[in-house]
């Protein structure tokens, strides 16, 4: 199991999730992917996609101003 | 989720610079949320996806020949609005990169990482005398109206 972090908080639609997906894909089954992105568009999407195609959100966390961290299990 | 929404099929019809920005745009937006994406490539959009990028004489006779370096490839299709002879897509491009959005050889890099399945309009080739070969090997198929619709069956088509 291992884990990939990926930041895309200077990314814009549809690059945030975009990315987040071909990194999704390059993991195998149990591996983490941590995401470090922005408040608003790419936050409300990414988790709620993520999950609608079976990925398994761990966490979503504050990192310090706009910035968050999503943890997105495959 | 029902049938219907989770199938996009894009017809590109226009070989703008802008018109195909936003036909990659929403073809690696969707298959990133998990739809299965596909293109068609007519007329003008054939440009988009030949594999000389540049402007090359390629065809049979003198009006292909002609013709098709007129067209151009990748490299040189020219914005919609505003083109000033070329001039324009590369600026924008510029300020694409400037403000960290993606540029249209890093959506089409995604759309392919992607998997997003290409196509090819048959009757649109011939009039305008390109061969698979001169087109990107990503392209899976030439096909026809009949084939397009079986492919996009039970999805949303969009055609820009």
């Amino acid at each position: 199991m291992k884990t990939v972090q990926l930041d895309v908080t200077k990314d814009h639609c549809p690059m945030t999730f975009v990315k987040a997906k071909v990194a999704l894909t390059r993991l195998e089954t149990g591996d983490r992917l941590e995401v470090l992105l922005t408040e608003g568009e790419p936050l409300d999407n990414l988790p709620r996609s993520a999950t609608e195609q079976g990925y398994k959100v761990i966490s979503v966390e504050p990192v310090g101003g706009v910035i968050h961290r999503v943890t997105i299990e495959k | 989720m029902p049938a219907s929404s989770k199938k996009l099929s894009i017809i590109s019809f226009s070989g703008d610079f802008d018109k195909a920005i936003a036909v990659f745009t929403l073809a690696t937006g969707a298959a990133a949320v998990g739809r299965e994406v596909k293109i068609f490539f007519t007329f003008w959009g054939l440009n988009i996806v030949r594999k000389n990028k540049w402007r090359s004489f390629t065809g049979k006779g003198v009006l292909d020949r002609v013709f098709n370096f007129l067209m151009g490839g990748l490299a040189c299709l020219p914005l919609s609005r505003f083109n000033f002879l070329g001039l324009s897509p590369r600026l924008m491009t510029y300020m694409m990169k400037k403000n960290n959005v993606a540029t249209l050889p890093e959506l089409i890099e995604s759309a392919n990482a992607l998997g997003v399945q290409l196509f090819a309009c048959e009757m649109a080739m011939v009039i305008l005398g390109i061969k698979k070969e001169d087109l990107v090997p990503e392209i899976r198929s030439v096909t026809g109206v009949a084939g397009f619709l079986e492919e996009a069956k039970d999805g949303e088509i969009l055609f820009i």
